[in-house]
């Protein structure tokens, strides 16, 4: 896809989200808008990934660490034809499979996460099955930064140098936000690149809305044999949508309806921008 | 000089059941190339060398991150490898408990939670690392099997069944040698109790090194005139519920004998059964909600209470009550 396309993407990404979490009247919204374009890129660019192959045992891995963005997780599964988007209208609901964290019981979808910590451990394992069998695919977590805090991700960073599994990439939704406001107020991670070095890993830093940076440096993994690659995004909470923008309430709130007109507004307004963009 | 006991089942020789683990890994690495073994940094204490010696390619050193090793367990299941980790029961158990509830009770992995050194009988560590709650834990989790044999045969025979067995599991071991009297070319069967000695008086239900206990006060309550049924529990989720109605239904009363917590053991899970089918009385061996301490096995068995004395005492009381 060109980057217009994907940006085109990202937008209706943004649209559905916020339709869906209105809809269950529940829902992560700002995180969910922090990592739809790294989810973009993945799913649309580099992600062996697609329903008739979820079965190949050398499909690339994707493990979602920060679960709670699922709703993001959610829509670009539906768009990629896992399942028909209108089950989504059964968000967060009684009996529906799709509950507000990720679970191998939607189709697309690897693993059980969502209690914060537990997904990097996870994909370490991975890599080093993968590793163990010469398979070919690559692990992709998703982390958040809040969850940094939790020590078991220092743990498997350092098992995934000491294994040297450069088949591991780790991308950190960094928006500097978590739950209860700035990550610098809540636990400082600072300094974030030198820490990732110094366990061992190949460390790249990117505007993590940037469409073309997002997927010219996923393409460039291994960054260096022999070493998992992190790469650092850098992202705004609720990113798209002017009045959740770095705002901490919107770690998880659903706009009541003059709010939802006004964000779909601001969003249908960028599309129709784009449009008036004509391609290279 | 104290009276020679009339033994049904005798040893000759005593062995740790951590070396039952460690020979069942072995065997079943060179039966099933998807056996995979994990340990935090105790290779020597769980008996994981032998294994490692020949499977090094198949062997990860996780360093004294227990967490880690469990979600690297749960994630190394994919391609249908079989990960066994090691190390003490309290590391296996409590300090991970988020990681094996998250990544492989609700995730459904066939991940196998190895756990030596579990409760008294580790002895001079004292109560940091003796968990009495383990069992408790592990068997409140949706999807876990939780086995605690008797001896060396029935746990290198468990660790054996366990490559066949397809989820999760919690296999608990210890650390002093103990008489060796289940025969070694045993079939284990999860979830099959194990009716050792038969008896019409009182049914005794035990479960890891307290099976050798039950089996001498079995003699002990003999020489008194006591018939006694003795049962190996070596599988305390799934409960062989069908066992216990059956001994229960014939002897009218119950013993519950097991190295853990009262709160939360083998005996709550008897008393369930027993409560919901043929209300029945039931006494408790184990510890009372209390830490451990430091001391010999032989001491602390004695000083909490549960040993073959006590055993008698409680299966008295039991009868006395129906
Ligand atoms: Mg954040």
């Amino acid at each position: 896809m060109t980057i217009q396309e994907l940006a085109f993407k990202s937008l209706d990404y943004r649209k559905k989200i916020l339709k869906y979490i209105k809809l269950a009247n529940a829902g992560h919204t700002g995180g969910s808008l922090s990592c739809i374009d790294i989810l973009n890129i993945l799913y649309n660019e580099i992600l062996n990934v697609l329903p008739h192959n979820f079965s190949d045992k050398n499909r690339d891995r994707y493990i979602q660490s920060k679960g709670h963005s699922v709703e993001a997780l959610y829509v670009v599964l539906a768009d990629r034809g896992f399942y028909p988007e209108s089950l989504l209208e059964t968000l967060c609901q009684y009996q529906s499979h799709f509950i507000g964290h990720p679970t191998k019981k939607i189709p697309g979808i690897e693993q059980n996460t969502g209690a914060l910590g537990h997904g990097l451990a996870l994909s370490v394992g991975i890599a080093i099955a993968g590793k163990m069998d010469r398979a070919s695919y690559r692990v992709f977590t998703l982390l958040g930064d809040g969850e940094l805090a939790e020590g078991s991700n220092w743990e498997a960073l350092m098992a995934a140098s000491h294994y040297e599994l450069d088949n591991l990439v780790i991308i950190l939704d960094y928006n500097k936000l978590q739950i209860t406001g700035p990550n610098k107020e809540v636990m400082k991670l600072e300094p974030l690149s030198p820490k990732f070095e110094a366990f061992g890993c190949s460390v790249r830093e990117i505007n993590g809305h940037d469409l073309a940076s997002i997927k010219q440096t996923l393409q460039d993994v291994p960054f260096e044999k022999g070493k998992p690659s992190l790469i650092i995004a850098h992202t705004i909470k609720g990113k798209g949508v002017s009045y959740m923008e770095n705002a901490i309430k919107w770690h998880h709130g659903v706009p009541n309806d003059a709010q939802y007109q006004q964000a779909m507004e601001e969003l249908e307004d960028r599309i129709i921008n784009l449009q008036t963009i004509v391609p290279q | 000089m104290e009276k020679i006991l009339d033994l049904k089942y005798t040893y000759t020789e005593k062995k740790d059941t951590r070396s039952g683990f460690g020979d069942g890994l072995l065997e079943a690495g060179r039966n099933n190339p998807n056996v995979v073994g994990l340990c935090a940094d105790l290779i020597g204490s769980l008996k994981m060398g032998a294994f490692q010696k020949e499977f090094p390619e198949r062997f990860f050193q996780t360093g004294i991150a227990e967490a880690n090793m469990i979600g690297l367990a749960a994630g190394m299941t994919i391609g249908g490898k079989i990960p066994f980790t090691g190390t003490f029961a309290n590391f296996s158990t409590g300090r991970v408990y988020d990681q094996i509830r998250q990544s492989i009770a609700y995730s459904e992995k066939n991940v196998k939670i190895c756990a030596s050194h579990a409760g008294l009988t580790l002895g001079e560590d004292g109560a940091t690392h003796q968990i009495l709650e383990d069992v408790g834990m592990m068997k409140m989790l949706p999807n876990m099997t939780v086995i605690v044999p008797c001896d060396y045969n029935q746990t290198k025979a468990a660790t054996l069944a366990l490559v066949d067995h397809h989820g999760p599991a919690y296999l608990r071991f210890g650390r002093p040698n103990w008489p060796i009297f289940t025969p070694s070319d045993q079939k284990f069967e999860i979830g099959k109790a194990i009716k050792m000695i038969e008896g019409k008086d009182v049914s005794i239900f035990a479960t890891g090194h307290l099976v050798w206990e039950a089996v001498v006060a079995e003699a002990m309550l003999r020489e008194e005139g006591i018939s006694a049924e003795v049962i190996n529990i070596h599988t305390i989720k799934p409960l062989d519920e069908a066992a216990i109605l059956e001994s229960v239904g014939k002897t009218g009363c119950a013993v519950s004998a097991e190295e853990h917590q009262v709160n939360g053991g083998l005996g709550d899970s008897i008393a369930q059964v027993l409560v919901r089918n043929m209300p029945s009385p039931l006494e408790y061996i184990g510890v009372n909600d209390s830490f451990g301490e430091s001391g010999t096995p032989t001491q602390l068995l004695e000083k909490y209470g549960l040993n073959a004395e006590n055993i008698v005492k409680a299966a008295k009381k039991a009868i006395s009550r129906k």
